[in-house]
């Protein structure tokens, strides 16, 4: 007896269809508020001012998140399960560690004198990478949470879909953060 | 040797297909913390009718101050207390009012209540799936929805009042507690809810988008969806990127409010005291929220359209006419909507030349809109028309859109709106064009689907007189505010009695106030019909009482979580096929004959 099976079309699942959607929503947020920066610095009061060193770093160390996220979503789908909680681990401490360079960042801009209320300027500064930090840690909640999962015996990992949904949001927030810094080096 | 085929089914049709075992839910998990769209949508619906009742009842009581500014009214002092002092309405409670007034009919009532309610019911119904896409999802919108209105209601018990700066909360009034007393915590309070609400829509749309792109049953492509879902999906898309945009509007004001910045302000004096607050722009806030607010006005009137459409095919016993030129027009409004936010702005110091850009982009809007109305009318056009009560609404829901439709033509010219921005005028447009209409839309929705709902009809009768009150009275109502605003009578007034130019309009004042209390009473009889006949309508008694075409009614009269008992039935054709070869409807679930035309 043969056994052909047929996949259906549109295989893109539902959650991450979602999650895109909501991608493009996030988006939309931080369209409005760079745009609405663009906008308020082209009007007087402006100050220009350097980025924090911290951040700097900050940015390899989600480059390298995402370069480990990527792993260990590869590693789940070989069924290398060891690697895959190495990797998945790592990721969640390069998140953590994004989110403490940030703000030390953030302690470092503070003590140069250029505080939330001193310019408009700044405010937006804050506000605006602090918004991108409320993604991150949102992020680093599922990354803890996915960590957790992969080392408890309790639990079986058989599905691919929360994997890889963490994974497109992980690389989502590490491109809106490289968005964001190259925005904020060009227009300042 | 045989040979087996597996259709290898994706994940959502493992999760959600339990039609069948669904017999052991507790009342809360059935009614209260339900996962069923069906339960969600009436959780919407039902919340909506209760602001729908506050924020109405709010109007009647400013159209008593605005009726009779002189007299007192001892019982709104027992009602209001001391914002009522002597049965007079104070100044800073009107202003209270007419902002909850906005606030609550353009966000609660007719976003949450009306896209919250028929989205969650029809697009599963109608698009044959068991249940949204993430019912966990849904489930959590209406409860942030829930949480927003707890907020909001707490604000109008706070002592110094809730928000009062106008439902567009334009700083710096809303960015400064010493601006007005509604400038405090009830300020505080809806930006609050505001962001829940967000929220609320952001989980719904993304739900509603991904059902209807991921979860149509067999043969259900896009282009054999009804009309409804089509407006449905552009009003979610709409609401998905423009909420987010409102939210950041809202975020730099609570910055503004709570945390010394200065987005929004710049170079303030309150009472002799100069501010610190440097750089900042208050425009930027009007540009950040008429970036939402104008789509905002289209989340609102889509649906009204689509459903409409809808219905008024069913009614007519005809195909909607130009149902590809309907969807189309649907996409250019949505696109449009995004295009037009500084037509509010006019007169705020906008670059002339750039406002002749945003006049031209405005008028445009009236291509799509005109060919929407103009294949409503030839729908109707030598239909077999049955007057149902959704059908009255729906073609009431017609005659207003064209009503207030053609008075946006007026307003969308810069040179006609820098003399009639902020007049009666506008108050007028919108009200007829936006706010009774998408009633009307809403009503016509709740008349037609209540069977489906409830599993009974709601009483004709009332239905009857609650239509022709409605319509006339709206009519009486915002038609005469057009003269008022062409005459310049500015809104948001407390008193016009001090002004020598608007004493005339005194007489007209009280009619449209009496007029608005009657078309209130009337709305309260719907909401006794509704309530009533839920438990005591007369009951359905056929599968598609309405012989309509969509899947909906192919459902069980009372259907359960997970909407059809056996498999979902597959699609053969579009949903309006009405009178096609003699026939007077075939359903979408019938194949297609071999000697069948096309349509």
């Amino acid at each position: 007896m043969e056994t052909e099976v047929i996949k259906p079309k549109n295989k893109i699942h539902p959650h991450k269809f979602t999650l895109w959607v909501g991608i493009g929503s996030i988006v939309m947020m931080f369209a409005g508020l760079t745009s609405a920066y663009i906008v308020k610095r082209n009007q007087s009061g402006w100050v220009s001012y350097e980025l924090p060193i911290a951040f700097w770093y900050s940015t390899i160390v989600i480059l390298l998140s995402s370069l480990t996220i990527h792993l260990s979503a590869k590693c789940f789908k070989e069924r290398m399960m060891g690697k895959y909680r190495k990797w998945m681990a790592a990721t969640m401490l390069l998140g953590v560690l994004f989110v403490v360079l940030q703000f030390i960042g953030f302690k470092e801009f503070w003590q140069m004198g250029m505080t939330l209320q001193a310019n408009v300027s700044f405010s937006f500064l804050y506000v605006i990478v602090g918004l991108h930090g409320l993604h991150i840690l949102g992020g680093v909640v599922a990354l803890i949470v996915m960590s957790l999962k992969a080392f408890s015996k309790k639990t079986r990992n058989y599905s691919i879909v929360p994997v890889d949904l963490i994974c497109t949001y992980w690389h989502f927030v590490d491109l809106l953060w490289l968005y964001l810094l190259i925005f904020l080096i060009m227009i300042r | 040797m045989s040979t087996v085929t597996l259709h290898e089914t994706s994940a959502h049709h493992a999760t959600h297909d339990h039609g069948h075992h669904e017999h052991h839910d507790s009342f809360i998990s059935k009614y209260v913390f339900s996962q069923d769209h069906k339960t969600i949508a009436k959780q919407f619906l039902v919340t909506g009718i209760i602001w729908a009742i506050i924020g109405g009842l709010f109007s009647v009581i400013f159209r008593l101050q605005l009726g009779y500014p002189e007299a007192t009214f001892p019982f709104l002092e027992d009602f209001l207390g001391h914002w009522a002092k002597g049965g007079k309405l104070q100044p800073e409670f009107y202003y209270a009012l007419v902002t909850m007034h906005g606030t609550i009919l353009v966000f609660f009532v007719l976003t949450a209540g009306l896209s919250g309610t028929f989205a969650n019911f029809l697009i599963p119904l109608q698009i044959g799936a068991r249940d949204m896409a993430s019912p966990m999802l849904n489930m959590l919108s209406y409860w942030f929805f829930f949480l927003a209105s707890v907020i909001m209601m707490s604000s109008l018990f706070v002592q110094t009042g809730p928000a009062s700066g106008g439902w567009t909360v334009y700083p710096p009034l809303s960015a400064l507690g010493e601006a007005s007393s509604g400038s405090k915590i009830g300020m505080d309070l809806w930006l609050v809810s505001m962001a829940m609400f967000i929220v609320s829509s952001l989980l719904g749309g993304l739900n509603y988008i991904t059902t209807i792109l991921n979860m149509r049953t067999k043969g259900m492509s896009m282009t054999r969806m009804p009309l409804s879902i089509w407006a449905l999906f552009f009003t979610a898309v709409l609401g998905v990127l423009s909420f987010p945009v409102l939210l950041s509007g809202a975020i730099l004001l609570l910055f503004d409010r709570n945390l010394g910045t200065s987005f929004y302000l710049s170079d303030i004096v309150v009472a002799g005291k100069i501010l610190p607050n440097e750089g900042g722009s208050a425009i930027l806030f009007q540009h950040l929220f008429w970036f939402l607010g104008h789509p905002e006005v289209y989340i609102i009137l889509l649906p009204a359209m689509g459903m409409s459409s809808e219905i008024l095919s069913v009614n007519s016993r005809k195909p909607i006419f130009g149902y590809m030129a309907m969807i189309g027009s649907l996409f250019a409004i949505c696109i449009l909507a995004f295009l037009v936010w500084a037509h509010h702005m006019f007169v705020t110091g906008l670059n002339p030349f750039l406002g002749s850009v945003f006049v031209l982009l405005t008028l445009l809007i009236a291509v799509p809109s005109a060919i929407k109305v103009f294949n409503w009318l030839t729908t109707l056009w030598k239909g077999n028309i049955r007057f149902t009560p959704g059908m009255l609404f729906a073609i009431g829901f017609v005659s207003l859109f064209i009503s207030g439709g053609l008075t946006g033509i007026f307003l969308g010219n810069s040179a006609l709106d820098i003399h009639l921005h902020d007049t009666y005028f506008v108050i007028a447009h919108f009200h007829i064009v936006m706010g009774v209409a998408s009633f009307f839309g809403m009503f016509a929705g709740v008349y037609h689907w209540y069977p489906k709902m409830f599993g009974r009809y709601l009483n004709n009768t009332l239905a009857y007189i609650h239509f022709w009150v409605t319509l006339i009275g709206s009519y009486l109502i915002f038609w005469p505010m057009h003269y008022e605003g062409l005459a310049g009578m500015p809104r948001r007034y407390y008193d016009f009695s001090n002004w020598e130019s608007f004493k005339m309009f005194g007489g007209l004042n009280q009619f449209i106030s009496l007029i608005a209390m009657i078309v209130f009473a009337v709305q309260i009889l719907f909401v006794i019909n509704f309530f009533y006949s839920i438990w005591k309508g007369r009951k359905v008694t056929t599968m598609n009482p309405w012989e309509a075409n969509t899947l909906e009614w192919t459902t069980p009269i009372r259907p359960g979580h997970g909407n059809w008992e056996g498999d979902i039935p597959e699609v053969h054709r579009w949903p309006y096929d009405y009178g096609k070869d003699g026939v007077d409807f075939i359903p979408q679930d019938v194949p297609v004959g071999a000697d069948e035309s096309k349509h």
